[in-house]
């Protein structure tokens, strides 16, 4: 497998560490709630199909990435900086 | 049978190998079955399940009956394929699976006992009584089936892997792959052509034809010639492309020096490549498929093909008297080319009724087929039933063949399923099922020369527009033979006895029909009842053939009934090949720090904590149990200074206008308070509530801190503060940078710690200027450096740090002085005990299931801040009074031993699982004290303060009645520590 | 009053030469990691370019020349190898010393290439992977930074902790390739 970071380019699998569901970036307000929260540290979906996930270059350039993958094909189609605002849009 | 003037080896090169005890001479270019069909051996092995006498059935790495073992002692090597395997000076190859003797194998019985050993015996019969199974049943069915075996001792043969790139990669190098790695090298793309035969070529190498009016191996010879010229083509023989995965990426295992007697000083055996391609061209070619019919396993009874590629690439005839048995008019050309060179062709059998036959000078029987055959170690004679009726004829080898499989596996390791072709009778690959991958010639289907090299040449020429570069304006190919393939499906030739699908695990039609009967009519099913295709070969020779019987029984098409799934690897990889490099040394990496040489030097044994390795205790002369120095190391701390090297503590640099803030987020309690000069404990939670790690942050400047974490979390917490930056607080602007790596770190604990480090600073430190969680820059003998006093040990403490190079100086300066003052180095069983003695927690208390409540710290969670986890940490659950919590634990009888991992339960009750009210996570002879000492967590702990409990150990058998204590045993005011 | 002593990193490990490579230990002077604050990208490559002659590298890039590099260090961040880092870069950019953090050493020769193959994930072939270029990247199971410093040579930087363990890697790999003769 293999992911192209937007800092550093095509890399193997093995630089990257996986985090889990891209809904770690809408974290909720301290007062939204018990179901807020459930969601946002317990409840995953787990689809076959797309999904947004969260990577690290750990081994690379350190940045933090949202990969937008295929579950059922491993395709993989797209990968963006977390930083990159536009990423952040719910 | 060796044909003079015939073959691709070297005759003027003899080679001297042993076969099962027996010296051979065979001649460089021979494998070990080609070169034992020459000295007319035929037995080569004893099949899996019935010890049948089997020999070589194909000429490659589909092998599935002449399984060897190469070598003696550690080093040698089970289930090489004698069809695979070159033959080198010295060579000495041993049979598999038969004992006393090939000849005479005792567990040949199995065989006469095949009427109960059908599919489905061992589950049915090994069945009862139930304890049986493991310690009867399973080691003798063990020792009676099976393959090679490992010697049990370290293997020394040396293995690795190996990064590759390229544009193009061509799997295979017949005349499609040939001509697809010409066409592209020639276009100047960057090629690499894996082969895993040693010669390139392929089939052009095992047969007669012509290609541009060239033989075929000379042609191949030709190109590769050319291709070898050019710097952007690479090729790779002996290199079996083995796996697709996922954007490009395969695996090939490389055969670097299983063909040498005399290996150079530190080669390697076997290379496992990971290649990345941005287009690949499958070049794969087919394999031949046997017909079933009764006996059909008999040694000298081999595929048309491969008695072909022995006479034309080895010039071996494996028979003196040959007959030849197929369904299509590719088995007539076996007939063909060896009455050309020479030997008897006894029968051309057709089971077509209308199959045409020019020119022949032997004796052709169409609308036949064989039905038995006869000879117990070698194959005799054959029966054929003509519609005329039935006659034996003496032969001692048939090539059978019941048409060509493309070989697909690879298109179908990412999940893709073949589709059937009628017009062949079998699958090709299903277009896009590896993406960016194209199957071409044979292995796409198409099986004349011409097809192969033309196909070959279309597809890098798409390949080459992939890439961006100019593909050749023309498309013409070299000439060569262009005959169309004709067959009529014959899968089995119904008979009553047993007629072999899957030679090497012994499958026949009858189980896979009786498979089909106890309804195990899916097809994966029917493997793993038979085990059909489930050995070395992985069912190469057998599975389109087992499908078919499948579909025959159960009365449906083979395209419904579908495939097994194949998956990687495409030919066997032994396990040493897939872990090249991970052994030893290369495991994982090792982190020694600055003062590793010098523990060493001072005896001291090493524990590993994450990759470091640091010392356990530091043995004195005459000490012969650890407890000893253990308890003598707490005595220098105690009582005068000791030293100890903390480097591996996780040590980030963290600067910007945003570090005060982001600290007050990742910490439940406030850095932003904390004044320039100071260092604070701080605690981190995880998201969920729980405690995730803690350590102290110094505030080196307005906007600089040095953050140190445990030494297993390490590189946790930078990937988590990384996280929290980029994802949760990208406004605010700080910058990460770890720096464990850059200073040795000492601590310098004890009474007498302040006067030693005095006799080495520049600056003399006391109470004023530097008082306890001071920190700041030193300047120690010369070398600048940063002192920091805070205490792990509960003693007056300081840790020092120098730039690491000059650790191991300082550290030896360190001890010296230490021991001059009656101190000395402390490993860490003494750092354990001392901070159990303070109630200092590690990850044994911190470990995933405790929250700042439970260990008493519930008061450093800010009130007037968020920070991560604070919000889920606040949960009903987790604050509740009745959750497990931080306690003391000490032995009501003084000498009682305590350990960690023991539950602990109420005076009077039971200890069984459901009265535990807790347990201990930590626990230490306390020599300050006298008496054992633990740490655990207790059910309203805190409350319970005084209480007698029972601490049990069930699995030391250890039982003790404890006081529940506050967990600071020693100084808990901290005087020691301020003074 | 004593004297601390200086060991380099794979002091009594380096130099090594088996077949056509050659692995040494270098000294690469001091090393410092600048990380631009946010918004001062274009201002820190300038104090750079003022103080030390060279623009802060693109990423997998190196600027500088020999005794003075700059090599991208990773996200927003580079290692400037050489001169003691000119205090005017400190407005911009957080200044980290990491002078004895990196085991530094040059793999030379020949076989170089082919060396590193057996370890780093990346193609470090000489058409795509040229002089100047730099990666973050794996080093067998170290996470490292390689470099390219000329048609033979790269320059390879692990955590200094782990350098008895970049020597064993390297050792392996040269022996295999030297093997292969």
């Amino acid at each position: 497998m293999r992911l192209t970071c937007p800092i550093c380019g095509a890399r193997d699998r093995r630089e990257f560490y996986y985090q889990g569901d891209a809904v770690a970036l809408y974290r909720p307000a301290p007062d939204a709630g018990v179901d807020a929260w459930d969601d946002y540290v317990h409840l995953r979906d787990n689809p076959a199909g797309v999904r947004r996930e969260l990577w690290q270059h750990e081994a690379g350039c350190g940045a933090w990435l949202v990969a937008e993958r295929n579950t059922t094909t491993h395709d993989v189609l797209s990968v963006s900086l977390v930083t990159d605002g536009t990423e952040r849009g719910a | 049978m060796r044909i003079e003037g015939k073959g691709l080896i070297d005759r003027a090169t003899p080679v001297r190998f042993q076969f099962d005890g027996v010296g051979h001479t065979g001649f460089a270019g021979d494998t070990l079955a080609s070169a034992l069909l020459a000295k007319g051996v035929r037995l080569m092995g004893r099949s899996f399940k019935y010890h049948r006498p089997r020999g070589v059935l194909t000429a490659g790495s589909e092998e599935p009956n002449a399984l060897v073992t190469i070598g003696r002692g550690a080093a040698q090597e089970p289930n090489v394929r004698a069809t695979v395997q070159e033959i080198y000076p010295g060579l000495e190859a041993r049979p598999q699976n038969a004992w006393p003797s090939l000849k005479a194998d005792v567990m040949a019985l199995n065989d006469l006992a095949w009427p109960v050993l059908g599919a489905g015996f061992y589950y049915k019969t090994f069945m009862w009584p139930r304890g049986f199974w493991e310690r009867l049943y399973e080691p003798i069915i063990r020792r009676a089936a099976g393959l090679g075996a490992l010697s049990g001792a370290h293997n020394p043969d040396r293995s690795e892997k190996v990064y590759a790139f390229c544009d193009l990669l061509v799997i295979g190098s017949g005349p499609a792959g040939l001509m697809a790695a010409l066409t592209a090298g020639r276009a100047g793309a960057d090629v690499l052509l894996v082969e895993e035969d040693s010669v390139f070529g392929g089939r052009l190498n095992a047969e007669t034809f012509l290609v541009d009016g060239l033989a075929g191996s000379d042609w191949a010879a030709q190109v590769v010639a050319e291709l070898g010229e050019m710097e952007n083509v690479r090729l790779m023989r002996r290199t079996a492309a083995v796996g697709a995965y996922d954007h490009g990426t395969y695996a090939a295992v490389e055969r670097v020096n299983g063909h040498r007697g005399n290996r150079p000083e530190g080669a390697v055996l076997e290379t496992f490549w990971r290649i990345v391609a941005k287009q690949v061209i499958l070049a794969a070619g087919a394999i031949e498929r046997p017909v079933a019919f009764e006996n059909n396993d008999r040694p000298g009874i081999m595929t048309a093909g491969a008695v072909r590629a022995y006479l034309n690439r080895w010039g071996v005839s494996p028979g003196r008297r040959v007959a030849v048995f197929g369904n299509n008019d590719d088995a007539h050309r076996t007939a063909a080319d060896l009455h050309a060179a020479g030997v008897e062709v006894a029968a051309l059998i057709d089971s077509r009724a209308d199959a045409q036959v020019r020119d022949a000078d032997y004796p052709v029987y169409a609308g036949a087929v064989v039905t038995g055959s006869a000879g117990r170690l070698g194959l005799k004679r054959v029966s054929v039933k003509t519609s005329g009726g039935s006659k034996d004829i003496e032969v001692d080898c048939l090539a059978i063949s019941g048409g060509w499989n493309p070989t697909v596996h690879l298109t179908c390791h990412m999940n893709g399923r073949p589709t059937w072709r009628d017009d062949i009778a079998s699958f090709v690959p299903t277009p896009e099922s590896i993406p960016g991958l194209v199957a071409v010639g044979a292995c796409n289907g198409a099986f004349s020369t011409s097809a192969c090299l033309a196909d070959g040449a279309a597809a890098a020429g798409d390949a080459l527009k992939v890439l961006g570069l100019t593909p050749p304006r023309s498309r013409a190919v070299p000439t060569a033979e262009d005959d169309p393939y004709q067959l009529a499906p014959l899968w089995a030739v119904p008979g009553k006895g047993r007629a072999w699908i899957d030679f090497q695990n012994d499958v026949t039609v009858k189980d896979i029909k009786q498979a089909a009967t106890e309804n195990f009519s899916s097809v994966e099913h029917m493997k793993r009842y038979t085990t059909q295709g489930m050995a070395t070969d992985q069912g190469k020779n057998s599975n389109v053939a087992a499908l078919a019987v499948l579909a025959d029984a159960t009365g449906r098409g083979i395209p419904e009934t579908g495939t097994t799934t194949f998956r990687p690897p495409f030919s066997p990889v032994s396990l040493a090949t897939f872990g090249a490099g991970a052994q030893g040394m290369g495991f994982a990496p090792q982190r020694f720090t600055t003062s590793h040489a010098e523990s060493l030097a001072r005896g001291a044994p090493m524990i590993e904590a994450g990759l470091w390795y640091r010392p356990s205790y530091f043995p004195a002369e005459g000490e012969t149990h650890w407890r000893e120095s253990c308890d003598r190391e707490v005595g220098y701390v105690r009582n005068a200074v000791g030293i100890c090297d903390v480097s591996t503590l996780g040590k980030i640099d963290i600067q910007g206008e945003g570090a005060a803030e982001l600290l007050d987020f990742v910490y439940t309690n406030t850095f932003s308070t904390l004044k320039v000069g100071r260092v604070r404990y701080g605690l981190m939670l995880r998201e969920d509530g729980f405690v995730m790690d803690d350590g102290t942050t110094a505030r080196l400047g307005d906007q600089h801190y040095v953050m140190t974490t445990t030494t297993a979390a390490a590189g946790a917490v930078m990937r988590h503060l990384e996280f929290v930056h980029q994802v949760l607080c990208p406004h605010l602007d700080v910058r990460f940078t770890s720096v464990t790596e850059q200073w040795a770190q000492f601590a310098v604990a004890g009474p007498a710690s302040r006067d030693l480090l005095n006799d080495m600073l520049e600056t003399t430190v006391d109470n004023a200027n530097w008082p306890f969680m001071a920190c700041g820059p030193v300047t120690v003998s010369g070398v600048s450096g940063r002192l920091f006093r805070i205490s792990f040990s509960g003693e007056h403490a300081y840790e020092i740090a120098v730039p690491a190079r000059y650790g191991e100086s300082l550290f030896k300066c360190l001890v010296q002085r230490a021991e001059s003052m009656g101190g000395g180095a402390y490993g860490m069983e003494a750092l354990n005990v001392m901070r159990i003695e303070k109630g200092h927690i590690t990850h044994a208390e911190i470990h995933g299931r405790t929250t700042a409540f439970d260990i008493g710290f519930a008061g450093m969670v800010s009130a007037t801040k968020d920070c991560i986890g604070k919000t889920m940490a606040a949960r009903e659950g987790l604050v509740a009074s009745d959750r497990e919590r931080l306690v003391g634990l000490k032995p009501v009888g003084r000498d009682a031993e305590l350990t960690a991992g023991a539950h602990l339960f109420d005076l009077g009750v039971e200890f069984r699982r459901d009265n535990s009210r807790g347990y201990t996570t930590s626990a230490a002879f306390s020599p300050t004290l006298g008496h054992h000492i633990a740490l655990g967590f207790l059910q309203r702990g805190p409350e319970r303060l005084g209480e007698v409990i029972r601490c049990v150990d069930h699995m030391r058998g250890l039982e003790a009645e404890v006081e529940v204590c506050a967990p600071v045993f020693v100084d808990p005011e901290g005087g020691r520590t301020r003074g | 009053m004593d004297e601390l002593v200086a060991k380099s990193p794979c002091a009594g490990l380096l130099p090594l030469e088996i077949g056509a490579v050659r692995v040494e230990e270098v000294d690469l002077g001091v090393l410092t990691t600048i990380a631009p604050y946010a918004g001062q990208a274009a201002a820190t490559s300038d104090a750079l370019k003022t103080a030390h002659g060279m623009a802060f590298p693109g990423a997998n890039r190196m600027t500088g020349k020999e005794g003075a590099r700059a090599i991208w260090f990773g996200r927003d961040m580079a290692l400037l190898a050489g001169p003691s880092c000119d205090a005017t870069l400190a407005v911009h950019a957080a200044l980290t010393d990491q002078s004895d953090a990196w085991a530094s050493v040059t793999a030379s020769g020949a076989g170089a290439e082919a060396a590193l193959a057996r370890l780093v994930p990346v193609d470090l072939r000489a058409a795509t992977f040229k002089r100047g270029h730099s990666v973050r990247t794996l080093v067998q199971h170290m996470n490292g930074s390689v470099t390219r410093l000329g048609p033979d040579s790269f320059l390879i930087l692990v955590f200094r902790a782990m350098a008895p363990t970049l020597v064993h890697d390297l050792k392996l790999a040269m022996e295999a390739v030297a093997a292969r003769g």
